[in-house]
Protein backbone atom coordinates (compact mmCIF):
# COMPACT_ATOMS: atom_id res chain seq x y z
CA UNK A 1 0.00 0.00 0.00
CA UNK A 2 2.30 2.91 -1.14
CA UNK A 3 -0.41 5.49 -2.81
CA UNK A 4 -0.85 7.80 -0.29
CA UNK A 5 -4.87 8.96 0.78
CA UNK A 6 -7.67 9.72 -1.78
CA UNK A 7 -7.57 13.31 -0.88
CA UNK A 8 -4.61 14.18 0.68
CA UNK A 9 -2.33 16.98 0.70
CA UNK A 10 1.60 16.75 1.71
CA UNK A 11 1.19 13.25 2.77
CA UNK A 12 4.38 11.15 3.67
CA UNK A 13 4.88 8.23 1.85
CA UNK A 14 5.49 5.93 4.90
CA UNK A 15 5.64 3.27 2.55
CA UNK A 16 8.55 3.96 0.76
CA UNK A 17 8.28 3.90 -3.19
CA UNK A 18 12.43 2.27 -3.15
CA UNK A 19 13.63 6.49 -4.00
CA UNK A 20 15.74 8.09 -1.62
CA UNK A 21 15.17 11.13 -2.06
CA UNK A 22 11.84 13.37 -1.16
CA UNK A 23 9.02 12.33 -3.97
CA UNK A 24 7.43 14.88 -5.88
CA UNK A 25 4.41 14.80 -3.42
CA UNK A 26 6.53 15.46 -0.13
CA UNK A 27 8.35 17.99 -1.88
CA UNK A 28 4.97 19.52 -2.79
CA UNK A 29 6.00 20.93 -6.13
CA UNK A 30 3.19 22.78 -8.49
CA UNK A 31 2.50 19.79 -10.89
CA UNK A 32 3.16 15.78 -9.75
CA UNK A 33 2.27 13.10 -12.45
CA UNK A 34 2.93 10.32 -10.04
CA UNK A 35 0.16 11.63 -7.94
CA UNK A 36 -2.44 11.90 -11.06
CA UNK A 37 -1.30 8.17 -11.85
CA UNK A 38 -1.65 6.96 -8.42
CA UNK A 39 -5.20 8.63 -7.89
CA UNK A 40 -6.52 8.53 -11.35
CA UNK A 41 -8.37 5.55 -10.25
CA UNK A 42 -9.75 6.60 -6.79
CA UNK A 43 -10.47 10.00 -7.26
CA UNK A 44 -9.90 11.55 -10.97
CA UNK A 45 -11.97 8.42 -12.78
CA UNK A 46 -15.20 8.47 -10.57
CA UNK A 47 -15.05 12.53 -10.68
CA UNK A 48 -15.13 12.25 -14.32
CA UNK A 49 -17.36 9.41 -14.77
CA UNK A 50 -19.94 11.23 -12.32
CA UNK A 51 -19.63 14.77 -14.65
CA UNK A 52 -20.21 13.07 -17.39
CA UNK A 53 -23.20 11.81 -15.97
CA UNK A 54 -24.60 14.51 -14.33
CA UNK A 55 -24.09 16.59 -17.70
CA UNK A 56 -25.69 13.30 -19.81
CA UNK A 57 -28.64 13.67 -17.02
CA UNK A 58 -29.35 17.28 -16.91
CA UNK A 59 -29.22 17.73 -20.91
CA UNK A 60 -31.50 14.92 -21.42
CA UNK A 61 -34.19 16.00 -19.52
CA UNK A 62 -33.68 19.85 -20.20
CA UNK A 63 -34.19 18.14 -23.92
CA UNK A 64 -37.33 16.17 -23.29
CA UNK A 65 -38.88 19.29 -21.56
CA UNK A 66 -37.57 21.67 -24.04
CA UNK A 67 -39.10 19.26 -27.11
CA UNK A 68 -42.42 18.84 -25.26
CA UNK A 69 -42.45 22.71 -24.90
CA UNK A 70 -41.15 23.97 -28.56
CA UNK A 71 -43.76 21.02 -29.68
CA UNK A 72 -47.03 22.64 -27.96
CA UNK A 73 -45.78 26.40 -28.59
CA UNK A 74 -45.97 25.12 -32.46
CA UNK A 75 -49.98 24.41 -31.58
CA UNK A 76 -50.18 27.39 -29.32
CA UNK A 77 -48.26 30.36 -30.54
CA UNK A 78 -48.84 32.10 -27.28
CA UNK A 79 -46.77 29.86 -25.19
CA UNK A 80 -43.41 30.77 -26.59
CA UNK A 81 -43.36 34.30 -25.25
CA UNK A 82 -43.77 33.42 -21.50
CA UNK A 83 -41.63 30.28 -21.80
CA UNK A 84 -38.81 32.36 -23.27
CA UNK A 85 -39.32 34.81 -20.46
CA UNK A 86 -38.87 32.35 -17.50
CA UNK A 87 -36.34 30.41 -19.35
CA UNK A 88 -34.57 33.61 -19.92
CA UNK A 89 -34.67 34.46 -16.07
CA UNK A 90 -33.49 31.22 -14.80
CA UNK A 91 -30.53 31.28 -17.68
CA UNK A 92 -29.43 34.75 -15.97
CA UNK A 93 -29.29 33.76 -12.74
CA UNK A 94 -25.46 33.06 -12.16
CA UNK A 95 -24.76 29.20 -11.43
CA UNK A 96 -24.06 29.77 -7.50
CA UNK A 97 -26.62 31.80 -6.76
CA UNK A 98 -28.77 29.07 -8.56
CA UNK A 99 -27.34 26.27 -6.46
CA UNK A 100 -27.71 28.04 -3.47
CA UNK A 101 -31.41 29.24 -3.71
CA UNK A 102 -32.21 25.50 -4.46
CA UNK A 103 -31.31 24.38 -1.41
CA UNK A 104 -33.56 25.50 1.18
CA UNK A 105 -36.75 24.09 -0.86
CA UNK A 106 -38.15 20.93 1.04
CA UNK A 107 -36.75 17.71 -0.59
CA UNK A 108 -34.03 19.31 -2.53
CA UNK A 109 -31.49 20.27 0.07
CA UNK A 110 -27.98 19.17 -0.62
CA UNK A 111 -28.29 16.65 -2.99
CA UNK A 112 -27.97 15.59 -6.77
CA UNK A 113 -31.36 16.36 -7.22
CA UNK A 114 -30.72 20.18 -6.47
CA UNK A 115 -27.58 20.17 -9.19
CA UNK A 116 -29.52 17.99 -12.06
CA UNK A 117 -32.46 20.51 -11.15
CA UNK A 118 -30.41 24.09 -12.16
CA UNK A 119 -28.79 22.53 -14.39
CA UNK A 120 -31.89 21.29 -16.61
CA UNK A 121 -32.70 25.13 -15.96
CA UNK A 122 -29.95 26.21 -18.03
CA UNK A 123 -30.53 23.91 -20.62
CA UNK A 124 -33.98 25.10 -21.06
CA UNK A 125 -32.95 28.80 -22.94
CA UNK A 126 -30.79 26.85 -25.34
CA UNK A 127 -32.89 24.10 -26.11
CA UNK A 128 -36.44 25.67 -26.55
CA UNK A 129 -35.40 28.57 -28.85
CA UNK A 130 -32.81 26.56 -31.07
CA UNK A 131 -35.87 23.45 -31.45
CA UNK A 132 -38.85 25.82 -32.09
CA UNK A 133 -36.67 28.15 -34.54
CA UNK A 134 -35.86 24.48 -36.54
CA UNK A 135 -39.34 23.84 -36.17
CA UNK A 136 -40.55 27.38 -37.20
CA UNK A 137 -38.44 27.56 -40.34
CA UNK A 138 -39.58 24.52 -41.46
CA UNK A 139 -40.83 25.84 -44.94
CA UNK A 140 -44.73 26.03 -45.36
CA UNK A 141 -44.54 24.41 -48.94
CA UNK A 142 -43.12 21.30 -46.98
CA UNK A 143 -45.59 21.27 -44.82
CA UNK A 144 -48.48 21.27 -46.96
CA UNK A 145 -47.11 18.65 -49.51
CA UNK A 146 -47.05 16.29 -46.04
CA UNK A 147 -50.68 17.13 -45.70
CA UNK A 148 -51.40 16.38 -49.10
CA UNK A 149 -50.21 13.10 -48.88
CA UNK A 150 -52.47 12.69 -46.52
CA UNK A 151 -50.10 12.63 -43.47
CA UNK A 152 -51.76 12.88 -39.81
CA UNK A 153 -50.40 15.99 -37.60
CA UNK A 154 -48.31 13.43 -35.54
CA UNK A 155 -46.66 11.97 -39.12
CA UNK A 156 -45.84 15.35 -39.94
CA UNK A 157 -44.31 16.05 -36.82
CA UNK A 158 -42.14 13.02 -36.61
CA UNK A 159 -41.04 12.63 -40.26
CA UNK A 160 -41.24 15.77 -41.72
CA UNK A 161 -40.86 18.70 -39.15
CA UNK A 162 -38.46 17.11 -36.81
CA UNK A 163 -35.93 16.20 -39.37
CA UNK A 164 -35.48 19.45 -41.19
CA UNK A 165 -35.27 21.21 -37.55
CA UNK A 166 -32.67 18.74 -36.75
CA UNK A 167 -29.87 21.18 -37.78
CA UNK A 168 -30.68 23.58 -35.27
CA UNK A 169 -31.86 20.80 -33.15
CA UNK A 170 -28.45 19.32 -32.89
CA UNK A 171 -27.12 22.87 -33.02
CA UNK A 172 -28.27 24.11 -29.20
CA UNK A 173 -27.46 20.40 -27.98
CA UNK A 174 -24.33 21.32 -28.65
CA UNK A 175 -23.96 24.28 -26.43
CA UNK A 176 -26.37 23.41 -24.20
CA UNK A 177 -24.04 20.55 -23.83
CA UNK A 178 -20.80 22.67 -23.17
CA UNK A 179 -22.64 24.69 -20.68
CA UNK A 180 -23.94 22.42 -18.68
CA UNK A 181 -20.38 20.88 -18.40
CA UNK A 182 -19.08 24.16 -17.12
CA UNK A 183 -21.65 24.81 -14.43
CA UNK A 184 -21.14 21.01 -13.76
CA UNK A 185 -17.99 21.59 -11.84
CA UNK A 186 -19.98 24.38 -9.63
CA UNK A 187 -22.30 21.44 -8.73
CA UNK A 188 -20.18 20.50 -6.46
CA UNK A 189 -21.05 23.56 -3.58
CA UNK A 190 -24.25 20.93 -2.91
CA UNK A 191 -23.72 17.57 -4.18
CA UNK A 192 -19.86 16.80 -3.87
CA UNK A 193 -19.75 15.05 -7.71
CA UNK A 194 -18.30 15.62 -10.35
CA UNK A 195 -15.28 17.80 -11.50
CA UNK A 196 -15.88 20.17 -9.11
CA UNK A 197 -15.42 17.69 -5.88
CA UNK A 198 -11.31 17.90 -6.55
CA UNK A 199 -11.42 20.90 -6.93
CA UNK A 200 -12.93 22.05 -4.20
CA UNK A 201 -11.27 20.00 -2.09
CA UNK A 202 -7.81 21.00 -2.83
CA UNK A 203 -8.95 24.72 -3.01
CA UNK A 204 -9.58 24.23 0.79
CA UNK A 205 -6.21 22.65 1.68
CA UNK A 206 -4.73 25.48 -0.09
CA UNK A 207 -1.59 23.91 -0.23
CA UNK A 208 -1.16 20.87 -2.92
CA UNK A 209 -2.06 21.84 -6.36
CA UNK A 210 -1.66 19.21 -8.44
CA UNK A 211 -5.55 17.77 -7.75
CA UNK A 212 -6.47 21.31 -8.55
CA UNK A 213 -4.86 21.32 -12.12
CA UNK A 214 -5.28 17.97 -12.69
CA UNK A 215 -9.49 18.31 -12.41
CA UNK A 216 -9.31 21.51 -14.27
CA UNK A 217 -7.64 20.43 -17.13
CA UNK A 218 -9.76 17.37 -17.25
CA UNK A 219 -12.98 19.64 -17.00
CA UNK A 220 -11.69 22.00 -19.95
CA UNK A 221 -11.01 18.71 -22.06
CA UNK A 222 -14.02 16.89 -21.47
CA UNK A 223 -16.10 20.07 -22.64
CA UNK A 224 -13.55 20.89 -25.74
CA UNK A 225 -13.91 16.71 -26.39
CA UNK A 226 -17.75 17.01 -26.25
CA UNK A 227 -17.89 19.74 -28.28
CA UNK A 228 -16.08 18.15 -31.13
CA UNK A 229 -18.17 14.91 -30.61
CA UNK A 230 -20.89 16.76 -31.11
CA UNK A 231 -19.84 18.51 -34.24
CA UNK A 232 -19.47 15.11 -35.59
CA UNK A 233 -22.90 13.60 -34.70
CA UNK A 234 -24.39 17.02 -36.88
CA UNK A 235 -22.60 16.14 -39.65
CA UNK A 236 -23.34 12.75 -39.31
CA UNK A 237 -26.99 12.94 -38.90
CA UNK A 238 -27.32 15.97 -41.34
CA UNK A 239 -25.48 14.27 -44.51
CA UNK A 240 -27.94 16.97 -46.85
CA UNK A 241 -26.24 19.86 -45.25
CA UNK A 242 -22.93 19.15 -46.12
CA UNK A 243 -23.94 18.10 -49.73
CA UNK A 244 -25.60 21.88 -50.17
CA UNK A 245 -22.81 23.39 -48.84
CA UNK A 246 -20.54 21.72 -51.26
CA UNK B 1 -38.70 29.83 6.97
CA UNK B 2 -35.09 30.62 5.65
CA UNK B 3 -36.53 32.96 2.61
CA UNK B 4 -37.67 35.09 4.80
CA UNK B 5 -34.76 35.48 7.41
CA UNK B 6 -32.71 35.96 4.17
CA UNK B 7 -35.02 39.34 3.03
CA UNK B 8 -34.43 40.39 6.63
CA UNK B 9 -30.29 39.65 5.85
CA UNK B 10 -30.61 41.80 3.10
CA UNK B 11 -32.94 44.88 4.30
CA UNK B 12 -30.49 44.86 7.51
CA UNK B 13 -27.65 45.38 5.05
CA UNK B 14 -25.81 41.77 5.49
CA UNK B 15 -24.83 41.78 9.41
CA UNK B 16 -22.50 39.34 10.68
CA UNK B 17 -23.38 38.12 14.57
CA UNK B 18 -20.78 39.15 16.94
CA UNK B 19 -19.21 41.20 14.32
CA UNK B 20 -20.31 44.95 13.56
CA UNK B 21 -16.87 45.89 12.05
CA UNK B 22 -17.71 43.32 8.85
CA UNK B 23 -18.16 44.96 5.69
CA UNK B 24 -22.05 45.46 4.92
CA UNK B 25 -23.81 44.13 1.72
CA UNK B 26 -24.16 46.97 -0.12
CA UNK B 27 -20.29 47.58 0.05
CA UNK B 28 -20.15 43.65 -1.28
CA UNK B 29 -22.45 44.26 -4.19
CA UNK B 30 -20.75 47.46 -5.00
CA UNK B 31 -17.54 45.32 -5.25
CA UNK B 32 -18.54 42.56 -7.15
CA UNK B 33 -20.62 45.69 -9.55
CA UNK B 34 -16.87 47.05 -9.50
CA UNK B 35 -14.83 43.51 -10.42
CA UNK B 36 -17.45 43.02 -12.95
CA UNK B 37 -17.07 46.67 -14.48
CA UNK B 38 -13.28 46.63 -15.12
CA UNK B 39 -13.51 43.03 -16.68
CA UNK B 40 -15.83 44.32 -18.85
CA UNK B 41 -14.89 47.08 -19.84
CA UNK B 42 -11.20 45.37 -21.14
CA UNK B 43 -12.99 43.11 -22.66
CA UNK B 44 -15.25 45.30 -24.54
CA UNK B 45 -11.79 47.03 -25.84
CA UNK B 46 -10.19 43.73 -26.56
CA UNK B 47 -13.17 41.95 -28.00
CA UNK B 48 -14.41 44.58 -29.91
CA UNK B 49 -11.04 45.26 -31.33
CA UNK B 50 -10.42 41.92 -32.60
CA UNK B 51 -14.34 41.68 -33.72
CA UNK B 52 -14.78 44.66 -35.55
CA UNK B 53 -11.56 44.69 -36.88
CA UNK B 54 -11.66 41.03 -38.75
CA UNK B 55 -15.23 41.47 -39.59
CA UNK B 56 -14.57 44.71 -41.41
CA UNK B 57 -12.05 43.29 -43.08
CA UNK B 58 -13.94 39.91 -43.81
CA UNK B 59 -10.47 37.66 -42.98
CA UNK B 60 -9.84 34.76 -40.61
CA UNK B 61 -13.82 33.96 -40.13
CA UNK B 62 -12.24 30.62 -39.07
CA UNK B 63 -9.98 32.13 -35.92
CA UNK B 64 -13.12 34.23 -34.89
CA UNK B 65 -15.71 31.86 -35.08
CA UNK B 66 -13.56 28.74 -33.80
CA UNK B 67 -11.43 30.22 -30.88
CA UNK B 68 -14.85 31.92 -29.71
CA UNK B 69 -16.57 28.29 -29.60
CA UNK B 70 -13.22 26.95 -27.30
CA UNK B 71 -13.65 30.06 -25.39
CA UNK B 72 -17.09 29.47 -24.38
CA UNK B 73 -16.20 25.54 -23.67
CA UNK B 74 -14.01 26.72 -21.08
CA UNK B 75 -15.66 26.31 -17.67
CA UNK B 76 -15.29 28.91 -15.11
CA UNK B 77 -14.40 27.72 -12.03
CA UNK B 78 -11.64 25.26 -13.87
CA UNK B 79 -10.10 28.39 -15.46
CA UNK B 80 -10.12 30.00 -11.78
CA UNK B 81 -9.12 27.34 -10.13
CA UNK B 82 -5.86 26.82 -12.48
CA UNK B 83 -5.10 30.31 -12.12
CA UNK B 84 -5.01 30.11 -8.64
CA UNK B 85 -2.42 27.16 -8.99
CA UNK B 86 -0.22 28.68 -10.82
CA UNK B 87 -0.86 32.66 -9.95
CA UNK B 88 -2.23 32.90 -7.05
CA UNK B 89 -6.09 34.51 -7.04
CA UNK B 90 -5.80 38.62 -6.62
CA UNK B 91 -7.67 41.11 -8.16
CA UNK B 92 -5.79 40.66 -11.15
CA UNK B 93 -5.99 37.30 -11.68
CA UNK B 94 -9.48 37.32 -11.34
CA UNK B 95 -9.78 39.95 -13.56
CA UNK B 96 -7.21 37.74 -16.01
CA UNK B 97 -10.09 35.14 -15.76
CA UNK B 98 -12.60 37.47 -16.76
CA UNK B 99 -11.67 38.65 -19.61
CA UNK B 100 -10.38 35.37 -20.46
CA UNK B 101 -14.02 34.22 -20.48
CA UNK B 102 -16.08 37.20 -22.02
CA UNK B 103 -13.73 38.17 -24.50
CA UNK B 104 -14.90 35.40 -27.08
CA UNK B 105 -18.01 36.05 -26.65
CA UNK B 106 -17.93 39.39 -27.93
CA UNK B 107 -15.57 38.84 -30.64
CA UNK B 108 -17.79 36.23 -31.90
CA UNK B 109 -20.85 38.32 -32.15
CA UNK B 110 -19.23 41.32 -33.19
CA UNK B 111 -17.12 39.35 -36.02
CA UNK B 112 -20.68 37.93 -37.56
CA UNK B 113 -22.39 41.29 -37.02
CA UNK B 114 -19.85 43.51 -39.16
CA UNK B 115 -19.37 40.55 -41.65
CA UNK B 116 -22.79 40.06 -42.03
CA UNK B 117 -24.23 43.25 -42.71
CA UNK B 118 -25.05 42.92 -46.48
CA UNK B 119 -22.93 43.45 -49.48
CA UNK B 120 -25.05 45.40 -51.56
CA UNK B 121 -25.14 48.21 -48.67
CA UNK B 122 -21.65 48.55 -48.31
CA UNK B 123 -21.05 48.61 -51.73
CA UNK B 124 -23.38 51.61 -52.20
CA UNK B 125 -21.80 53.46 -49.16
CA UNK B 126 -18.57 52.90 -51.12
CA UNK B 127 -20.04 54.22 -54.42
CA UNK B 128 -20.99 57.12 -52.63
CA UNK B 129 -17.14 57.99 -52.05
CA UNK B 130 -16.83 56.60 -48.31
CA UNK B 131 -13.47 55.67 -46.88
CA UNK B 132 -12.98 51.92 -45.39
CA UNK B 133 -13.29 53.71 -42.12
CA UNK B 134 -16.37 56.07 -42.56
CA UNK B 135 -18.13 52.70 -44.17
CA UNK B 136 -17.09 50.99 -40.67
CA UNK B 137 -18.39 54.33 -38.61
CA UNK B 138 -21.41 55.06 -40.36
CA UNK B 139 -22.61 51.96 -42.39
CA UNK B 140 -21.15 48.65 -40.92
CA UNK B 141 -21.17 49.39 -37.43
CA UNK B 142 -24.95 50.98 -37.09
CA UNK B 143 -26.54 48.36 -39.06
CA UNK B 144 -24.14 45.24 -36.57
CA UNK B 145 -25.02 47.18 -33.13
CA UNK B 146 -28.04 45.11 -32.32
CA UNK B 147 -25.81 41.95 -32.31
CA UNK B 148 -22.95 43.59 -31.11
CA UNK B 149 -24.94 44.36 -28.13
CA UNK B 150 -26.00 40.91 -27.50
CA UNK B 151 -22.68 39.78 -27.50
CA UNK B 152 -22.07 42.20 -25.05
CA UNK B 153 -25.04 41.01 -23.00
CA UNK B 154 -24.43 37.64 -22.58
CA UNK B 155 -20.48 38.92 -21.64
CA UNK B 156 -21.67 40.74 -18.90
CA UNK B 157 -24.09 38.17 -17.35
CA UNK B 158 -21.53 35.50 -17.78
CA UNK B 159 -18.78 37.88 -15.85
CA UNK B 160 -21.06 38.78 -13.03
CA UNK B 161 -21.38 35.04 -12.95
CA UNK B 162 -18.31 34.45 -12.81
CA UNK B 163 -16.93 36.83 -10.56
CA UNK B 164 -19.13 35.28 -7.66
CA UNK B 165 -17.90 31.80 -8.53
CA UNK B 166 -14.19 33.61 -7.96
CA UNK B 167 -15.16 33.36 -4.41
CA UNK B 168 -15.14 29.39 -4.56
CA UNK B 169 -11.53 29.39 -6.20
CA UNK B 170 -10.53 31.56 -2.76
CA UNK B 171 -10.50 34.96 -3.87
CA UNK B 172 -11.86 36.98 -0.90
CA UNK B 173 -14.23 39.49 -2.47
CA UNK B 174 -17.83 40.42 -3.69
CA UNK B 175 -20.78 38.92 -3.13
CA UNK B 176 -19.55 35.45 -3.45
CA UNK B 177 -17.43 36.21 -0.57
CA UNK B 178 -20.76 35.61 1.57
CA UNK B 179 -22.19 32.78 -0.42
CA UNK B 180 -18.89 30.62 0.61
CA UNK B 181 -19.25 32.00 3.93
CA UNK B 182 -21.55 29.99 5.35
CA UNK B 183 -20.12 29.50 8.82
CA UNK B 184 -20.20 33.37 9.76
CA UNK B 185 -23.71 34.39 7.57
CA UNK B 186 -25.75 31.13 8.36
CA UNK B 187 -27.55 29.82 5.51
CA UNK B 188 -30.21 33.53 5.60
CA UNK B 189 -27.01 35.55 4.69
CA UNK B 190 -26.10 32.58 2.05
CA UNK B 191 -29.54 32.41 0.55
CA UNK B 192 -29.87 36.62 0.80
CA UNK B 193 -25.98 36.84 -0.91
CA UNK B 194 -27.76 34.67 -3.63
CA UNK B 195 -31.09 36.55 -4.32
CA UNK B 196 -28.83 39.82 -4.58
CA UNK B 197 -26.28 38.02 -6.81
CA UNK B 198 -29.39 36.64 -8.86
CA UNK B 199 -31.13 40.26 -9.23
CA UNK B 200 -27.93 42.15 -9.80
CA UNK B 201 -27.80 39.76 -13.10
CA UNK B 202 -31.09 40.16 -14.10
CA UNK B 203 -30.62 44.15 -13.88
CA UNK B 204 -27.51 44.25 -15.49
CA UNK B 205 -29.16 41.89 -18.34
CA UNK B 206 -32.38 44.35 -18.28
CA UNK B 207 -30.18 47.64 -18.53
CA UNK B 208 -27.88 46.24 -21.21
CA UNK B 209 -31.05 45.04 -22.88
CA UNK B 210 -32.71 48.64 -22.51
CA UNK B 211 -29.72 50.68 -24.23
CA UNK B 212 -29.39 47.56 -27.12
CA UNK B 213 -32.86 48.89 -27.48
CA UNK B 214 -32.39 52.82 -27.76
CA UNK B 215 -29.05 52.02 -29.53
CA UNK B 216 -30.76 49.98 -32.52
CA UNK B 217 -31.61 52.40 -35.43
CA UNK B 218 -35.24 53.20 -35.81
CA UNK B 219 -35.36 51.72 -39.38
CA UNK B 220 -33.89 48.28 -37.98
CA UNK B 221 -36.43 48.29 -35.07
CA UNK B 222 -39.55 48.73 -37.44
CA UNK B 223 -38.22 45.89 -39.41
CA UNK B 224 -37.97 43.48 -36.46
CA UNK B 225 -41.53 44.56 -35.77
CA UNK B 226 -43.13 43.54 -38.80
CA UNK B 227 -40.75 40.48 -39.05
CA UNK B 228 -42.09 39.19 -35.39
CA UNK B 229 -45.86 40.53 -36.22
CA UNK B 230 -45.61 38.33 -39.92
CA UNK B 231 -44.40 35.34 -38.49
Amino acid sequence: MSTPLAVGPVIPNFGGGGSQGLTCVQQNRLFCPSWVSSNWSNVLWPALRQHIVLTVIAVGIGFAISLALAVLATRARWLERPVVAVAGILFTIPSLALFELLTPIKGLGLSVTTAEVALVSYTLLILFRNISTGLREVPADVREAAEGVGMTSGQILWRVELPLALPAIVAGLRTATVTVIALATVAAVVCNEGLGAPIFAAIQEDVFKTELIAAGLLAIGLAILADVLLVGLQRVLTPWARARSV
Amino acid sequence: MVFVDAIKFIFQNGPVAGDPSAPTLAHYTLQTLWISGIGLAISLVIGLGIGVTLGHLHRYSFFAVNVSNIGRALPSLAILALGDAFLGLGLTVTELALVILAVPVIVLNSYVAIDGVEGDIVDAARGMGMTGPEVLRRVELPLGLPLIFAGIRTAAVYIVATATIASLAGYNGGLGAIITNEASYHLSGVIGAAICVAVLALLVDGSLGAVQHVVTPRGLRLQAAAAAAGS
